[in-house]
């Protein structure tokens, strides 16, 4: 308690500091760390564990790490003690064959430029206020074709078999087609389901609680066999084709269910007022109601793609070579056999690099797009 | 003051609506409604809660459907079309109690949005008509603001202006005042004085007798789903004929 306070005549007050034991490092140390003597033995038991994981974890990552070397053996020889450190030569000698799969050295250009058109469709997506912004979105929706053309080939360029694509190649071409075609789809099938015609919003209802109640790695299994007895006999249809269909379809029916929520949180009253304004149906949805329901749902449509993004390493299962799958055969290469760690950290860095970079963006467009209080 | 006595009779018919009967599910909510209305005239429905005051004027721009009988707005008759409905809606404008701006967008997109949309109206047009009728409503500087930024009395202005936007022939008004604090009151019903005063065709669903007798040509009294009187506002208020009228009279203004 201090033991005086000055005192200030009525409306002279001066604005004072904050007193010392609550400001500053050591009162901040002292009110989060070791507040009670639980709070105590939490703290040491952390640090501990910090002390004991993160040094020796350094050095394997940085310090003892070498990454320049022909084979692992060649690896540990460069180390005083072998297996001390990371053999990051086994990614960097890898790597490409992690990018590209098995598509032809000559063709790589058009795996090049593919990710290079997608930089910018996402940027054309994304980016707000961009000149001509109509004509990005346009470009970035016919992304997916320019992009089927540049990879596959066909109408001038030499045919790739898409057994021949595989690692990042595969989880992006994978994810990038589920994010992109599950969203318009997702959108008409939760306008479907609210329609007023019972036959249209029935057959919504029943696509959606379908595919929710089904785990994505059956509609996968179905996909890579049960879809043969429903073609014609001896018609060929693509694997990777039919995964893409598989996992689009997968990602609409939870894509819906969000936006649906989206519109329920609407009240009744914007969609009255877009029609007492004598909007149609179509430009009521486009301008009033669904800019405002997407902007709910943000959170958790981006939360749902990030999910499926991760989820892409299921195809493993049905003999995909995704990025884990390639890593794993990598695993049994004589030269590189058993370094497991340096392969699925790499794996990890990988999607956690893609996975925040949306939860990111995700909260920056939350922010941006709140306008004054809600009522 | 408006122009209390116009000469209605000779007016043109804008608004007919002849036997018209609607159900929510087996409740019977309007009960053979006959209701004239003429251009440039002053309508305050008021009665109380439940009565079908909001479903009677909501039937008049299609956001009820009514089942039975025939509303003919302006030449124009209620039907199944769509085509017929999304006229009438972009003449007749509506005010909400809950003012229903869209608060993704700015007091101005609000504005220009259905002169853009609907009409056709080229952007820059549209955003200098849009600021006109914000000087009318006297809030021309908040015209970059999101409605979530403005007071209440401030919303409903701007949900005012936004219908006027249209250039609507009939204005319908849905208690607009009842959300609002008592000190916001005011500046609203003096908007709306200030359009009747222009010669707007109203139909005003309201508990504000104030505002019934300075501006109504016609007061109606709806209960249980009918129109239980209709007068001007003096024999309404002085001389109602109607036991049910003089209750709910009394009711409202011992307060
Ligand atoms: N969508 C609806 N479905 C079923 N019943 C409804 C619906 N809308 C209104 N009603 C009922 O119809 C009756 C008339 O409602 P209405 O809103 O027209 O009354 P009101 O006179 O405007 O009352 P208030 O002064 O409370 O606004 C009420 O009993 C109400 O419960
Ligand atoms: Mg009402």
């Amino acid at each position: 308690m201090p033991l005086e306070q000055k005192k200030y005549p009525v409306g002279a007050h001066p604005d004072l500091p904050p007193p010392v034991s609550t400001t500053g490092p050591l009162a901040w140390i002292k009110t989060n760390l070791f507040s009670s003597p639980l709070n105590t033995a939490l703290t040491i038991l952390s640090l501990w564990l910090l002390w004991t994981i993160v040094p020796p974890f350094i050095n394997w990552v940085f310090l003892e790490s070498i990454w320049d070397a022909a084979d692992r053996k060649d690896c540990w020889a460069q180390m005083p003690n072998p297996r001390e450190g990371a053999c990051w030569a086994f990614i960097i000698g890898s790597f490409e064959f992690f990018v590209y799969g098995w598509y032809p050295d000559t063709e790589k250009w058009r795996v090049n430029l593919s990710f290079i058109i997608l930089i910018f469709a996402i940027v054309g997506v994304l980016k707000e206020k961009l000149p001509g912004k109509k004509y990005w979105l346009l470009f970035a929706g016919a992304f997916p074709f320019i992009a089927a053309w540049l990879l596959l080939g066909g109408f001038g360029l030499k045919e790739v078999e898409t057994s021949k694509i595989g690692g990042i190649l595969l989880t992006v071409i994978i994810g990038i087609t589920g994010i992109s075609f599950s969203l318009p789809i997702g959108i008409v099938l939760a306008l479907g389901r609210r329609s007023k015609m019972p036959a249209l919003s029935s057959v919504c209802v029943i696509f959606i609680e379908f595919i929710r109640g089904v785990p994505l790695i059956t509609l996968l299994f179905v996909a890579s066999t049960m879809l043969t007895y429903f073609l014609p006999p001896g018609s060929t249809f693509d694997l990777l084709m039919r995964v893409l269909i598989m996992v689009t379809l997968f990602q609409s029916a939870y894509i819906a269910e969000i936006v649906r929520g989206g519109l329920q949180g609407l009240s009744q009253g914007q969609y009255e007022a877009a029609d007492s304004l004598g909007l149609n149906y179509w430009k009521a949805h486009r301008l009033i109601i669904l800019p405002q329901a997407l902007k709910i749902s943000i959170p958790p449509i981006v939360n749902t793609f990030i999910s499926l993004f991760k989820d892409t390493t299921l195809v493993l299962i049905i003999g995909m070579m995704d990025i884990v799958g390639l890593g794993r055969a990598r695993l049994n290469d004589p030269y590189w056999l058993g370094l497991a760690g340096e392969l699925y950290l790499f794996i990890a860095i990988f999607f956690f690099i893609c996975c925040f970079s949306m939860s990111r963006y995700s909260i920056n467009l939350e922010n941006k797009l709140s306008t004054g209080r809600r009522d | 003051m408006p122009e209390n006595n116009l000469s209605t009779a000779n007016a043109e018919t804008i608004i007919s609506i002849t036997g018209m009967h609607k159900w929510f599910g087996d409740f019977h909510v309007l009960k053979d409604i006959d209701l004239e209305v003429k251009q440039g005239e002053r309508i305050v429905i008021c009665g109380p809660s439940g009565s079908g005051k909001s479903t009677l004027i909501r039937c008049i721009n299609r956001l009820e459907e009514h089942q039975q009988g025939t509303i003919v707005v302006d030449g124009t008759e209620l039907t199944q079309d769509l085509k017929n409905i999304e006229i009438i809606r972009s003449e007749v404008g509506m005010v909400f109690q809950q003012f229903n701006l869209f608060p993704h967008l700015t007091v101005l997109e609000n504005l220009t949005l259905a002169p853009i949309w609907v009409r056709k109206t080229p952007k820059a047009e549209a955003e200098e008509m849009a600021m006109q009728y914000l000087e009318r409503v006297k809030i021309p500087e908040q015209s970059k603001k999101y409605p979530g930024q403005l007071s209440g009395g401030q919303q409903q202005r701007v949900a005012i202006a936004r219908s006027l936007c249209m250039n609507p022939r009939i204005m319908l008004f849905d208690e607009p005042t009842s959300a609002l604090d008592p000190e916001m009151i005011k500046e609203v019903l003096d908007v709306m004085i200030e359009l009747a005063e222009s010669g707007m065709t109203m139909l005003v669903v309201t508990h504000e007798m104030g505002f019934a007798t300075a501006v109504a040509h016609r007061v109606i009294f709806m209960d249980g789903g009918e129109i239980i009187e209709a007068n001007d506002p003096d024999n309404f208020f002085n001389n109602p004929q109607n036991d049910r009228t003089k209750l709910f009279l009394s009711q409202i203004l011992q307060h």
